[in-house]
């Protein structure tokens, strides 16, 4: 890992990617998102990796204290993970707490939960760089208590 | 803004440091002290160069982790206030800022600003903790606890650990950090059973680390970004004989 850092010999810093990251993160998958939005993360997303293996600049050297390959293995890692997000992002058909599907309003534009399609818990698992994750569910029941649209009023 | 950064550059705690001047262009007043430190860092990474190694975590002024000599004072000019909660408007466009990193025999440079702080670590593991289970939340309910000592106590946990006390002593004594990590636990019930185990094992493991002793010139509680009080250690004091005579 921290060779293919360095080895990417680029001229951008990890920082610039990370502030990219996060701005496409906050703008497509925010506190409100839609499914035009998601996708288009999921397209920058993953070019954004590549440009970030391609092009980032790792000053230094791995045999003294680097505050900077700390730095760019955390947003390396922060690359993969936030794909994954707004893979999530966009499975979810549903409103649900602060995650709010433009799509999935009621006419007074609270959010509308589907709690038939989406009452799990679940786990992606990674099949590898190009292949997409794959989906594990757990069905979560509910005995005593019933999920329902959170109202205020 | 714009300011001539003097900065202490040190490979390793092997070579020998130096200090090098870098510009700090284009920032702006409400930046605060390490935000200028990133950009700057982020003009050296662009030109192929070196960025400067600093200290830094949670930015908010609770973590400890974060901590330089700016100007030849801990945490900087202001009182009370540690390095990542002092902003550019402290200082003057044009200003010439010195960095460098805590000095101490005991905290030896990693690199650049950035010193080695585990002898801390190691005190608190010489005696820094209460072996009694105190149970859960509600339970701390159940033991009454006078309000000035509650007060006391938990002004000398306020202590963040960050080392300036070190680094403002001339002996480079660590007594206010050891002093306010004793004191908090002394003055509260839950710290009694090891009350005089615990004070003797911290002195001799802060002694061990190679840690000046207290001259009294208060310069501690001057630079402390938690303004800990030397009453701590006068209390520490106490502690340490009534431990060694009882």
């Amino acid at each position: 890992m921290t060779q293919k850092l360095f080895s990417a010999r680029g001229k951008r810093p990890v920082d610039e990617f990370h502030r990219e990251l996060g701005k496409l993160m906050w703008e497509w998958c925010g506190m409100s998102r839609n499914a035009t939005g998601l996708k288009k993360a999921l397209s920058a997303i993953p070019q954004l990796r590549d440009d970030f293996w391609k092009d980032v600049r790792v000053p230094g050297s791995a045999d003294n204290f680097n505050p900077e390959i700390e730095k760019a293995g955390r947003v390396a890692d922060f690359l993969e993970l936030a794909e994954l997000i707004a893979r999530d992002a966009l499975n979810r058909e549903e409103s649900c707490g602060g995650h709010f599907r433009d799509e999935h309003q009621t006419e007074e534009g609270e959010a509308k939960r589907n709690d038939e399609r989406f009452a799990y818990v679940a786990a992606w698992e990674f099949k590898g760089a190009a292949q997409p994750p794959a989906l594990h569910q757990e069905p979560l029941t509910f005995e005593h208590v019933k999920p329902s649209q959170r109202s205020y009023k | 803004m714009n300011f001539k950064l003097r900065v202490w550059r040190q490979h390793d705690s092997e070579e020998k440091g130096k200090f090098v001047e870098y510009q700090a262009t284009n920032i702006t007043a409400d930046m605060s002290f390490l935000e200028m430190m990133d950009l700057v860092n982020l003009g050296l990474v662009r030109k192929g160069e070196d960025p400067i190694a600093f200290d830094h975590d949670c930015r908010e002024g609770i973590c400890g982790t974060c901590g330089m000599f700016i100007n030849g004072r801990a945490h900087g000019p202001l009182k009370g206030v540690a390095t990542c909660q002092l902003y550019m408007r402290s200082f003057t466009d044009g200003e010439t800022i010195t960095l460098e990193p805590w000095r101490a025999k005991a905290f030896p440079v990693i690199k650049d600003l950035v010193v080695d702080r585990s002898a801390f670590d190691r005190i608190m593991q010489a005696g820094g903790y209460v072996s009694v289970d105190t149970g859960g939340v509600p339970d701390a309910n159940s033991i009454p606890i006078p309000k000035a000592d509650a007060e006391a106590a938990m002004d000398a946990a306020a202590c963040i650990g960050c080392g300036a006390c070190v680094a403002a002593c001339k002996n480079s004594s660590a007594m206010l950090f050891v002093s306010a990590k004793v004191s908090h636990l002394a003055l509260l019930p839950q710290g009694q059973t090891e009350r005089k185990e615990r004070v003797r094992r911290m002195v001799a493991r802060m002694d061990a680390e190679g840690f000046g002793n207290c001259s009294n010139t208060y310069a501690c509680e001057a630079e402390c970004p938690k303004e800990i009080s030397v009453v701590n250690i006068a209390r520490l004091n106490r502690e340490f004989l009534r431990a060694i005579v009882a």
